[in-house]
């Protein structure tokens, strides 16, 4: 039951329209089609009458930086909203840059929703903070939940599951994606009610327990909608080949344990079950899977869009093999076990790939490493001409290299080159990598995300700054030479939205170049630079609006500013900052 | 002050880097700094930076020699903020203060890439230049964990030099093998310990190798264990070393499960007979392992949480 403006009551009943306005009824049809919040954005820009016709339409709420706005502001800006989207943390706290206990806690929101938003339905959060105390009261406060997504979150353990699975009798979606969760038991699973039957997507590839397999099996059988299923590790492929069993109709899976333990019955039983999943879009897992199992994937990999064997080391022949059978593939994951070798046989098999993403199997060399190197990346690029999105680790890379994929991929949206080793130049050279990401921004005109890494001067900051004139997020690392570097960026990057730093020499004269730049953007993250204390108070006292956070490092010296966050907020200073957190 | 400011933030906006701009940019910025103490002479430094920074690039790269394992020494430093001549010193070198932070972990609950980073540094071997760096390379730390855990066995299994080539780094059972014993990888589960690993059977050729690795793996070790302190969780308090799983002498035994479902001691049988019919591993604790025999038929469920 929606609550209804009070201005609708006058206005069935006026006559005095302006020819040209719009009814509000039909304009609020109209926006109800509109679903990118960009261009709700500017809808709600356009004037009063279209402002209130778009908050009063709008049903799902994407919040990239919970600190930015506060739960009060939202509802009461937002009274019908049904999904939210909230992101918190900043991107680093990934890589343990951020301290624990930092914040971004979801409870209060959930509190303010409980009250307003009664209908809630979708919860999708990313790098929040969720107590099994959260978790619990979402379950009971919202009888029509239905998706809840947690994503790089922390604070919780399986008991949150529990209540989760116990009270949300309408869940459809139930992602658990990669959080640092205190998995105690696989107990929750079996805590979903034997007349549960409406979920369409589970996912705990990522826990480590066990979870009872009869009661997976039942509730897969009872599921009737279950498109998604994505299973953990312990699930051993005798148990996955009954679930395929129960559910033909899957489109994404996720395998749990590929080890090669079956009698040779179980192998033919496991081929004729993937055999009949000809709907699979997405596959994953795959975990210890090995030449001697992959075969039985073929007959269901003839309409996959969607690779992702970053869980599974394979070596470069079986996973050629592999590819043959993958003609549709457009999004591509692996470890760098494939090799270069590896890499050859996704330019030749996937010319409809748009994405690939290339992890590292021993980040901290600890064996005998080989990984990929720029002739695995160039092979590709030679191949799939369609490529607009890569993450790709590597150990040596070259500035010719680069140039040449470019030159083959103009239509680079995302590129995110990781050289391992902090400072690296070519190789081949010994020069910086500077002329390589001058020609990433130089070719490609609709670079929205870039990454760099490598030995870098400031010249590669002042080409990004010339070019990258669609540039969003940028992620910096041991790079550049002076203050001068990182003001080409903030100057010359109009559409710049995220920026993060780290163990780069620019100090308060980069910081404070791009002051006015600041509240344009959704945040700024330098830690390990050369910015000082006072540099930050000065930023604080003539941008208001702006939140500046430090972090200091113990032992660190008292005018360093150690981590520096800075935010745009319509919520003024945080009141839940821990003690590590000065907000200045 | 305000049109200092003005001046300053519009020095960059047209994306022109002229040096007359850059120039005019610098002693804005340096008036506006002169107000700070200390300040002031940061941003006369940076051209000799910029060139010195550039020579130990050079000297780094090595002539095109791939990147190999070696000690950060070697390798040079990674050129960080604090190594640009400043006018505040902060002391300490590069390579003492990354290790500090990797192993301050005392802020609350880490997560598995610190605790990488340092039971990296503490294995045999010289520490890698990029394992010194927290959060460096940028990888997520679910990530990191799994890794981590693959690499110990991995290494383990190197180190007894069984397949030097770089194909079997991950080696698998070759289709052979998969007929004549059991496939090398079963899985361990300790008791206490919420995650278990995995070991590769094929890499040992007798019980005394496979329970030193064991011990090395849960004893020795930082587990890997992703976890959130806040409800309590059993710590481990197994660090000290000298726990013999074989000869009975510690808190800790080690069984295995065999094909018919019966759970015995490890060691009780020859090397090659207990490799065709292990199924999976435990390190149980002695006071739980009473009445375990070599033909003891009791089916332990308390392995792991088998709920209703």
């Amino acid at each position: 039951m929606d609550p209804k403006r009070k201005k609708d009551c006058h206005d069935s009943g006026e006559s005095t329209r302006v020819a040209s306005t719009f009814p509000d009824e039909v304009l609020e049809r109209v926006l109800a089609l509109v679903k990118s919040h960009k261009d709700r954005s500017s809808v709600s820009l356009v004037c009063k009458d279209w402002y209130d016709a778009e908050r009063w339409s709008r049903t799902h709420v994407f919040i990239g930086n919970c600190y930015s706005v506060s739960p009060e502001i939202v509802v009461r800006r937002f009274p019908n909203v049904r999904s939210v989207t909230l992101k918190g943390k900043p991107r680093f706290s990934d890589f343990n840059l951020v301290p624990p206990n930092w914040g971004a806690d979801i409870r209060c929101w959930l509190v303010v929703f409980a009250a307003k938003y009664r209908c809630l339905e979708e919860l999708r959060l990313k790098r929040m903070t969720v107590s099994d105390e959260s978790l619990e009261f979402l379950a009971l406060s919202f009888p029509n939940f239905k998706a809840l997504l947690l994503h790089s979150c922390d604070g919780f353990s399986t008991d949150g599951l529990a209540a989760i699975a116990t009270h949300c009798k309408n869940l459809t979606e139930l992602n658990i994606q990669e959080n640092d969760i205190y998995d105690k038991s696989g107990c929750w699973l079996s805590c979903f009610p034997e007349n549960f039957t409406s979920l369409e997507v589970l996912n705990f590839a990522y826990l480590n327990n066990d979870v009872n397999f009869e009661a997976l099996e039942r509730l897969v059988s009872r599921c009737k909608s279950l498109n998604v299923l994505k299973v953990n590790k312990n699930i051993t492929l005798e148990q996955l080949q009954r679930l395929l069993i129960c559910a033909p109709k899957l489109t994404e899976l996720g395998t749990g344990s590929f080890l090669p333990e079956l009698t040779d019955r179980q192998y033919s039983e496991l081929k004729r079950s993937f055999s009949i999943c000809s709907n699979l879009n997405v596959l994953s897992g795959l975990s210890e899977a090995t030449a001697l199992y992959l075969p039985a994937l073929y007959p269901a990999c003839t309409n996959l869009t969607f690779l992702n064997l970053s869980d599974a080391a394979l070596q470069s022949e079986e996973f050629a093999k592999l590819l043959v059978h993958c003609p549709r593939l457009r999004r591509l994951w692996v470890l760098d076990t494939v090799e270069d070798k590896g890499l050859e046989a996704v330019g030749s098999n996937c010319p409809l790939l748009e994405e690939l993403r290339v992890f590292p199997s021993d980040p901290y060399e600890e064996g005998i490493v080989h990984g990929v190197t720029e002739s695995g990346f160039i092979a590709v690029s030679y191949g799939c001409r369609r490529l607009h999105y890569v993450l790709y680790f590597c150990r040596q890379m070259t500035n010719a290299a680069v140039e040449t994929i470019v030159q083959n991929c103009p239509d680079f949206t995302h590129f995110r080159l990781c050289i391992m080793t902090p400072c690296q130049p070519d190789y081949r050279t010994n020069e910086p990598m500077d002329k390589a990401f001058c020609a990433v921004v130089k070719t490609c005109t609709k670079l929205r995300r870039l990454a760099v890494s490598g030995l870098l001067t400031d010249m590669t900051f002042e080409y990004i700054g010339k070019y990258a004139k669609n540039l969003e997020t940028l992620s910096v690392a041991f790079a550049g030479s002076s203050d001068w570097g990182m003001q080409c960026v903030l100057g010359g990057c109009r559409k710049l939205r995220k920026l993060e730093i780290r163990d780069c020499p620019f100090g308060n004269a980069a910081l404070l170049s791009g002051f006015e730049k600041y509240e344009s953007m959704r945040s700024l993250w330098m830690s390990d630079c050369k910015v000082t204390m006072n540099g930050c108070r000065f930023l604080a006292k003539e941008m208001p609006r702006l939140n500046v956070e430090v972090m200091k490092e113990d032992g660190s010296d008292d005018s360093q500013a150690d981590k520096v966050y800075v935010y745009r907020s319509v919520a003024g200073p945080r009141r839940d900052a821990p003690p590590f957190v000065l907000t200045l | 002050m305000d049109g200092t400011l003005g001046l300053l933030g519009g020095g960059g906006g047209g994306g022109s880097s002229g040096a007359s701009t850059n120039e005019s940019t610098v002693s804005k910025v340096e008036v506006v700094e002169q107000d700070f103490v200390g300040m002031s002479s940061e941003a006369s430094s940076y051209p000799a930076e910029a060139e010195l920074e550039l020579g130990l690039g050079l000297s780094l790269g090595g002539g095109g020699v791939k990147a190999k394992p070696c000690t950060w020494g070697e390798r040079g430093r990674i050129l960080t903020a604090k190594d640009f001549p400043s006018v505040v010193s902060h002391g300490s070198s590069v390579p003492s203060r990354f290790t500090d932070r990797a192993t301050a972990a005392s802020v609350g609950p880490v997560s598995g890439t610190k605790r990488a980073a340092d039971s990296v540094s503490q294995e045999g071997g010289s520490p890698t230049g990029v394992s010194q760096v927290v959060g460096w390379p940028p990888i997520r730390a679910y990530r990191m964990n799994s890794l981590v855990n693959q690499a110990k066995s991995q290494r383990a299994e190197e180190d007894k030099s069984r397949d030097a080539s770089k194909k079997k780094i991950y080696s698998k059972t070759d289709p052979a093998a998969k007929e004549k014993c059991h496939l090398g990888f079963v899985k361990v589960n300790m008791d206490g310990v919420p995650i278990g690993r995995k070991v590769d059977l094929n890499a040992h050729s007798c019980y005394e190798t496979l329970a030193q690795m064991l011990e090395d793996m849960f004893f020795r070790s930082t587990t890997a264990v992703s976890s959130i302190g806040s409800s309590g969780e059993k710590e481990q308090s197994q660090k000290a070393s000298g726990y013999k799983l074989l000869d009975g002498s510690s808190e800790f035994v080690l069984t295995y499960e065999d094909k018919e479902g019966d759970w015995m001691l490890v060691g009780d049988v020859p090397w090659g007979m207990f490799l065709t019919s292990v199924k999976r591993l435990r390190i149980m604790r002695t006071s739980e392992a009473n009445g375990l025999g070599p033909r003891f038929q009791e089916r332990n469920d308390r392995q792991r949480c088998k709920p209703i």
